[in-house]
């Protein structure tokens, strides 16, 4: 093992409900969705209209701003409906499955003796290449890009994650083919980072045409943009590309069958799943087909991804495209007497607060109650503690609030994500919401900027 | 169950200060007080869907919760130092409650000046009221002489809320100590109430009667009068241990570092108050001391440089009044730098301008002054540093 990028900076939340490593197949449901919302400031431009007929692999809508980038339908079967949101924007395209799996073809072959131009073009095609995303930004990458490298992170250190180790079991070719493909898109290497706490899947272990770089800390040492950070810091006018270690396998497939597989492994978890395990599924499946008679009570917030970045659905919601995680919490609309004087055994905090301090290896069952009001800044220590960058977060987010994009690039935004600075929202006393007050500043300066 | 009958009760009223209700002026008022007896079912919408269970009221509860073994110090040394002065043997208790019943007063009047304030202010704005104020106004009494009238106390607080902090925005947005600029109003409005040997020991400044010879003059004041023996009342010389424990005049909570160290250990250990800041004032106040002792020439330069850390308002200043998150220095190296400059500073006035012997509350106030700037430099540091790598990556 080559040199371990060691990290101290960061914050292991504990929660109860960790998936058992067990697979399971679940069942098909009735209908999966592609969401827009699932990919960061996209507008997406309509092509199957309900009741048009689509197979695995069909375009359902592409980027109104970028035409070329397509996104498909993971089953054969019936556009059932469009879902929209205020002002009409675009929820989710929803296709009722006939089970068949009648499939688009795509090119086939070995991607080391295609060349970029084919690659892109079959990326493009099938519609595997919203699983690119770039830095800065965090949006899908753009064929045009001269990424200076492709990063990937092989785990997961956010609360709950799945093993990578579990899920790539079984992987090896796929992720090789995927990895060649890439391969030839950048003229920068791919990096792999790994964790150094545990051996390494095969998959990882035996790929070739990758840096591998080995992290060991607490979360968010499995974050891409943390590991970018400690690498190879983005700058001013670069663009770096990243992938999850599934949408690499599901590329790889691609490229040794023609075809678009969308199956994917989700993990199940949280305090209130009665069995909290693995499922094998295809992308965008109906959260109901996992949850059904599995879950402790009705009073819960189910979530696409983890408790820190993912997104809320509801029981009718469909999982999220690149998700591997579903998480059930409960909700925590409840008032408590004297909550802020309280020893608080079972209360969760970074610092020592609570008396629950005593038991650091205690399994927590965290709600949503927000624990208190916003406030203005008072405490400035807090988010130094948990984000493992050279970057002054609150000032940042301040420069964001007073809407000073020099200073915003000057302090580092393009070196962040809404998932880089989820723990300092998470620990933040004055309750800011800093993911969504990072957004607003990344996309004030993307419209400055294109 | 008494519980869910309050909360029912809430409930119900709550309709009246909602928009269109007829106390809808009340409605932060309301809030405070709902708030302080339950905390709001309300869940998280944006962002991360949990929560650090840590929040303002608790964190400022737990401020407050360190001043307790200076409070108490303080308490009973006010009943110790005016007994002693009469000459009088009491009991334990007896010098407790005396002082409890000295000191009660001004944190009463202090807190209602202070949230009386900040409710109305909160109620203009339309804001949840602020919990700041619950550090501050224990903070206030105890940086006050036990002598100082009650509507001093209550006219300062009403400064150091309004021009100190209100007009800044409130509470997060401040820049001078709201507590320290109470203290300043009165330090420069009335020094004779602020300063001097007759204000330190409860009753004094009314003229009771001592025993022969007394006098009530702090170690500073002395030290500033150049005499070379630091003496109590009677005359008779003060012990290192004197010191630390805090049986010496001062205001109400500054005396003993024992009881202000509890203090410090307890915030740093729950994560609430910033040791770098802590540690920095006392290295800056140490190495001021020792350079001015390796010059030496009167009693204040010759004054040993461990002494300037526990006599005074040195220690309290450095554990309650720096770590305030929102006067300091924001950034993690500006905190060492703001720290060590108070120390400095706070030694540097002690010695060279006799004419105000407690240097601590001027350094502190000249450095929130500051701190911003040093934050600027730390920043633009860090901005260099980023610019650079991208030039030598280009």
């Amino acid at each position: 093992m080559s040199e371990v990028i060691k990290i101290r900076r960061g914050l292991d939340i504990k929660l109860k409900g960790k998936a058992d490593k067990i697979f399971i197949k679940a069942p098909r449901s009735k209908t999966y969705s592609v969401k827009p919302v699932d990919f960061q400031s996209l507008t997406p431009k309509i092509v199957a209209k309900p009741c048009v007929e689509v197979k695995v692999g069909s375009t359902l809508f592409y980027d109104k701003y970028h035409p070329e980038i397509k996104y498909v339908s993971p089953v054969s079967g019936i556009v059932q409906k469009i879902v929209r949101g205020d002002r009409r924007r675009i929820i989710a395209i929803v296709v009722e499955d006939d089970g068949k799996d009648t499939a688009e073809t795509f090119k086939k072959g070995d991607p080391t003796k295609m060349s970029r131009e084919e690659i892109v073009e079959n990326l493009l095609e099938s519609g595997l290449w919203p699983m690119i995303k770039k830095r800065p930004y965090g949006v899908v990458a753009s064929p045009t890009d001269k990424p200076k490298g492709i990063f990937i992170s092989g785990f997961d250190s956010s609360p709950l994650a799945p093993d990578y180790d579990y899920i790539m079991k079984d992987t090896e070719k796929e992720f090789q083919a995927g990895i060649d493909a890439l391969a030839r898109l950048t003229e920068g290497k791919i990096h792999l980072g790994l964790d150094a706490s545990y051996p390494a899947a095969k998959s990882y272990e035996i790929a070739k045409n990758v840096e591998r770089h080995y992290f060991k800390g607490p979360h968010p040492v499995g974050n891409v943009g943390i590991q970018i950070h400690k690498l190879s810091p983005m700058n001013k006018g670069e663009i770096a590309w990243t992938i999850k270690p599934l949408d690499v396998v599901t590329i790889g497939r691609l490229f040794m069958t023609g075809k678009y597989d969308p199956s994917t492994i989700v993990s199940l978890c949280g305090s209130e799943v009665v069995k909290p395990v693995y499922y094998k599924l295809i992308r965008g499946a109906e959260v109901e087909t996992i949850v059904r008679d599995n879950l402790k009570q009705e009073n819960v917030r189910m979530i696409s991804g983890n408790v820190l970045t993912g997104r809320k659905i509801s029981m009718e919601g469909h999982i999220g495209y690149s998700d591997t995680q579903v998480t059930v919490i409960p909700e925590g609309d409840y008032y408590e007497m004297f909550g802020w004087i309280t020893p608080g055994l079972k209360k969760f905090s970074m610092s020592r607060s609570f008396l629950s301090w005593l038991m650091p290896n205690k399994e927590y069952k965290l709600d949503t109650n927000l624990h208190g009001g916003e406030r203005a800044y008072v405490f400035t220590h807090e988010y130094n503690k948990v984000l493992p960058m050279d970057i002054h977060a609150v000032a940042l987010i301040k420069s964001i609030l007073v809407e000073d994009i020099d200073k915003m690039e000057q302090l580092g935004i393009y070196e962040v994500i809404e998932e880089d600075l989820a723990l300092c929202e998470f620990v933040c006393t004055s309750k800011t919401p800093v993911q969504k007050i990072l957004r607003d500043g990344l996309t004030m300066l993307r419209k400055e900027l294109e | 169950m008494l519980v869910n009958a309050l909360r029912r009760y809430i409930d119900k009223i709550k309709p009246n200060v909602e928009k269109g209700g007829k106390f809808h002026f009340l409605k932060s008022t309301f809030e405070g007080f709902e708030t302080f007896l339950f905390v709001p079912n309300t869940v998280t919408t944006s962002g991360a869907h949990i929560r650090d269970a840590n929040d303002m009221k608790r964190a400022m509860i737990l401020v407050v919760m360190a001043m307790i073994p200076a409070l108490l110090f303080g308490m009973w040394n006010t009943g110790y130092q005016h007994f002693f002065a009469q000459g009088i043997e009491a009991g334990f208790w007896e010098t407790f409650w005396f002082g409890f019943l000295r000191v009660f007063p001004i944190i009463v009047v202090s807190y209602v000046t202070g949230l009386g304030i900040e409710f109305v202010f909160a109620q203009i704005r339309g804001h949840e009221i602020n919990e700041g104020f619950l550090v501050s106004g224990m903070l206030i009494p105890l940086v006050m002489p036990v002598d100082v009238p009650l509507w001093m106390v209550a006219v300062a607080t009403a400064f150091a809320v309004i021009i100190g902090k209100e007009v800044f925005g409130g509470s997060g947005m401040n820049i001078l100590n709201p507590a320290l600029t109470a203290r300043a109003f009165l330090f420069f409005a009335y020094p004779t109430w602020m300063s001097g040997d007759k204000v330190w020991v409860a009753g004094l400044a009314n003229g009771m009667e001592t025993v022969d010879g007394y006098s009530g003059a702090t170690i500073l004041g002395q030290a500033a009068q150049n005499k070379d023996t630091l003496v109590n009342g009677l005359g008779e010389p003060y012990s290192a241990w004197d010191m630390f424990l805090g049986t010496i005049p001062g205001s109400i909570g500054e005396t003993s570092t024992i009881a202000i160290l509890l203090g410090a250990i307890f915030l740093i250990f729950v994560g609430v108050g910033s040791w770098k800041v802590i540690l920095s004032v006392f290295a800056g106040g140490a190495a001021m001391g020792l350079l001015l002792n390796a010059f030496g020439g009167n009693a204040l330069l010759d004054m040993p440089f461990w002494q300037h850390l526990i006599v005074g308002g040195f220690a309290f200043g450095a554990v309650f009044m720096a770590t305030d998150p929102v006067s300091a220095a924001q950034t993690e190296k500006g905190k060492w730098i703001y720290g060590f400059l108070i120390g400095i500073l706070a030694v540097l006035i002690r010695v060279f301008n006799p004419g105000y012997p407690e240097g601590m509350m001027l350094a502190i106030l000249l450095m929130n002054v500051f701190a911003p700037l040093i934050d600027h430099y730390v920043l633009e540091a860090n901005i260099r540093k980023r610019l650079k790598r991208a030039k030598v990556q280009a």
